[in-house]
């Protein structure tokens, strides 16, 4: 098993006629995932690479029956581009493009919040479920089927902790990348839930940065409910104050978002941080270990599952 | 983007929310006649730059007299201003803002910011005004006044009569208020600003309600649909090297350690400049090439990071997913030798076609030594700038 998508999961491309739309949506297909459709308004009844474009996302659903979508719209055009899909009914909307203004996003959140839609990103590589299903932008060749689920803020970052794993015969269930943006879709908590309940994650990365608070949400949440392994990572450690280093998210404010404070945070809740991003992959294995020679023991912190 | 507090109360202006009469000044002429267009009363000379504490600094001053205006003015431009905000190298003043005196009765706090937790913007009050928020927040949470906006709707009226009589307002100044906050809430969500702080905002003696200063921020991801508030950009506010990053779509910058990184993709980058910290080095900046590290960009970096007199080495940690290692390979080999790179290069390259990428390399003729990993990249360059000391 797997969390989000698997090898049935049947995908739309949004902004299927562009560059990155079409690089992607090749690889995509050649990795073996399922694109059914691919949506550019005015170019519906063309195809690419055999695959059917339509003039919107309502028809493409109807025609394909596709329940996931995978944006690559520039930013102006996104936001709506979210909506529709969300609008059409598809279950899974995953949003590439970087730059989405973030009063967009405060209105698109507004909306998921009443929908049955779950949206990954924006500002993300995407999600993949190794040699069923990848949806984005990461490599697939450095990821290998296993039992770790992998969520992060970061892109590249993500490839890194995804290589060390490999590296050491540790597999991957599930890597979702939930993106560098302040407002965004599916937050740590949200896929933390997803990887407790999923019976083939036997163990969890979570890689987070400075900014915000969403990192203090999800070590209080893996404290309270989930009972596998956990290892973590704070990217930022040395930013400075009131800088935005390159993601959007990625600003410690009015002393707010610190590293220091996340790392605090995540010692707390029992999960296991790498002190340095070359030791992403051996402090999994070392949370792993470390869990199964205590298996015996009572965890009394830690309650069921809600 | 930030801009400077005279151009933010031209945007208060024009949503209605009352600010101080004032005149820009760019010489101490200009600031004597503005200081005369007010009356020739009592007049506050305020030095524009972007950073907050200037009263502190010595970039706020009361003037009795057009005349004392002008060589308050006269000082201050030209000036470096320092501030806790500022760095010890301070800011130089180009202009300042000559605005009337009010008759204060009380300092409040008003703002705008974004709530992440929530995704909803929040209308912040404080009765504690004159003092920063981040400050308030720490010694007593509990004064501050929230009202937490669903972006369906907006600001509604009740809304800002909760903060406005939260915050004690006299009954006469409390539609004033609702009228200031709906204004301040507008110009907020149809310019796009990620920041809006008015502090102190003043009651006046008179029951006005008075934004005495302003600060404003922008979303740069929103700056193309707002052709005014670019104008408003100050480059000369703003650090030289990022502003020359931004024209190659490289996000930098600049920190004061001595070893440069070029990295793809910003969480990777910080963490880069977290493992030369962890091997006890120190990172000259945060650098992020970006997806596509073409030659063209690669040596667009180069040239930014070797700007920085500090820089003892470079470390280049590239994930090539995506982007082929061959290619960003070929990149760094024709950029090191446009430049003619004279600090240690310490390369790690991974990811698609790695092999080809380390074979161009080694065969560069150029001095560039290859990382393994990330550990086995940031202890080379310690070493590197180590063995140079």
């Amino acid at each position: 098993m797997s969390i989000l998508v698997d090898k049935n999961t049947r995908v739309l491309t949004q902004g299927i006629t562009g560059a990155t739309g079409q690089f992607h949506t090749h690889a995509c297909k050649e990795y073996g995932t399922q694109m059914v459709a691919g949506v550019t308004p005015g170019k519906g009844g063309t195809d690419f690479e055999g695959i059917p474009i339509f003039d919107t996302v309502e028809q493409a659903v109807r025609a394909t029956g596709a329940d996931a979508s995978v944006i690559y719209v520039p930013p102006p055009f996104a936001a709506d581009a979210i909506l529709e899909a969300v609008d059409a009914g598809v279950a899974l909307v995953v949003c590439i493009t970087e730059g989405i203004p973030i009063a967009d996003m405060v209105r698109v959140k507004r909306v998921m919040a009443d929908a049955p839609a779950r949206l990954i990103g924006p500002n993300c590589p995407g999600v993949i479920t190794p040699d069923e299903c990848k949806i984005g932008i990461m490599p697939g060749y450095i990821h290998k089927k296993g039992s770790i689920g992998v969520v992060s803020r970061s892109g590249t970052l993500t490839y890194e902790a995804v290589h060390q794993l490999t590296g050491l015969g540790l597999g991957q269930s599930t890597c979702v990348g939930i993106g560098g943006d302040p407002v965004k879709g599916m937050e740590f908590v949200d896929v933390l839930r997803l990887f407790q309940d999923d019976p083939e994650t036997t163990g969890i990365i979570m890689i987070g940065e400075i900014g915000g608070n969403a990192e203090e949400q999800a070590a209080e949440f893996v404290k309270q409910y989930v009972k596998k392994p956990v290892a973590g990572f704070i990217g930022g450690q040395t930013a400075p104050k009131g800088k935005r280093m390159g993601h959007a998210g990625a600003i410690i404010s009015g002393g707010q978002g610190t590293a220091a404070d996340k790392i605090k945070a995540f010692e707390a809740a029992g999960i296991r941080v790498a002190k340095s991003p070359a030791e992403l992959g051996s402090t999994m294995k070392a949370a792993i270990v470390a869990d199964s020679t205590r298996t015996t023991e009572p965890r009394p912190k830690r309650a069921r599952n809600p | 983007m930030n801009i400077h507090e005279y151009q933010a109360k031209e945007i208060l202006r024009r949503y209605k929310v009352n600010v101080p009469r004032g005149k820009v000044a760019n010489t101490a002429a200009e600031a004597e006649a503005a200081a005369q267009s007010h009356g020739a009363g009592v007049c506050v000379v305020k030095a524009q730059v972007h950073a907050g504490g200037r009263g502190k600094g010595g970039g706020i001053k009361l003037a009795k007299s057009p005349a004392e205006a002008r060589d308050i003015a006269a000082k201050m431009i030209g000036m470096k201003l320092v501030t806790h905000q500022t760095g010890p190298e301070g800011k130089e003043v180009h202009r300042v803002l000559v605005e009337e005196g009010c008759d204060i009765g009380r300092e409040l706090y008003l703002g705008m910011v974004l709530d992440r937790a929530l995704g909803r913007l929040t209308m912040m009050a404080s009765t504690e005004g004159g003092v920063e928020i981040e400050e308030v927040a720490e010694r007593s949470p509990d004064k501050i006044l929230r009202e937490v906006i669903d972006p369906a709707i907006g600001l509604q009226a009740y809304q800002a009569r909760n903060l406005a009589f939260a915050l004690g307002l006299p009954k006469a100044s409390i539609n004033k208020a609702v009228a200031f906050m709906t204004g301040l809430y507008k110009a907020f969500v149809e310019s796009d600003c990620s920041l809006a702080e008015i502090n102190p905002l003043v009651l006046t003696k008179q029951g006005d309600l008075l934004a005495l200063d302003c600060k404003m921020g922008f979303d740069d991801n929103a700056l193309y649909r707002h052709a005014d508030v670019r104008e408003m950009r100050d480059f000369a506010e703003e650090d030289p090297r990022e502003v020359e990053a931004a024209k190659f779509d490289l996000s930098y910058i600049g920190l004061d350690g001595n070893i440069a990184c070029m990295v793809n993709g910003a969480g990777l980058a910080m963490a880069t400049m977290d493992i030369i910290k962890f091997y006890g080095g120190s990172p000259a900046n945060f650098l992020d090439v970006g997806g596509g590290a073409t030659t063209e960009k690669v040596t667009a970096a180069f040239k930014i990071l070797l700007s920085d007199a500090n820089v003892k080495a470079i470390l280049v940690n590239i994930f090539g997913g995506i982007m082929k290692c061959d290619v960003v390979a070929a990149g760094i080999v024709a950029a090191a030798k446009e430049v003619k790179l004279a600090v240690p290069l310490v390369v790690r390259l991974e990811g698609t076609n790695v092999d080809l990428g380390k074979k161009i390399l080694s065969e560069s003729g150029l001095n560039i030594t290859p990382g393994e990993n990330m550990a086995d990249a940031a202890e080379k360059v310690v070493q590197a700038v180590r063995a140079a000391r």
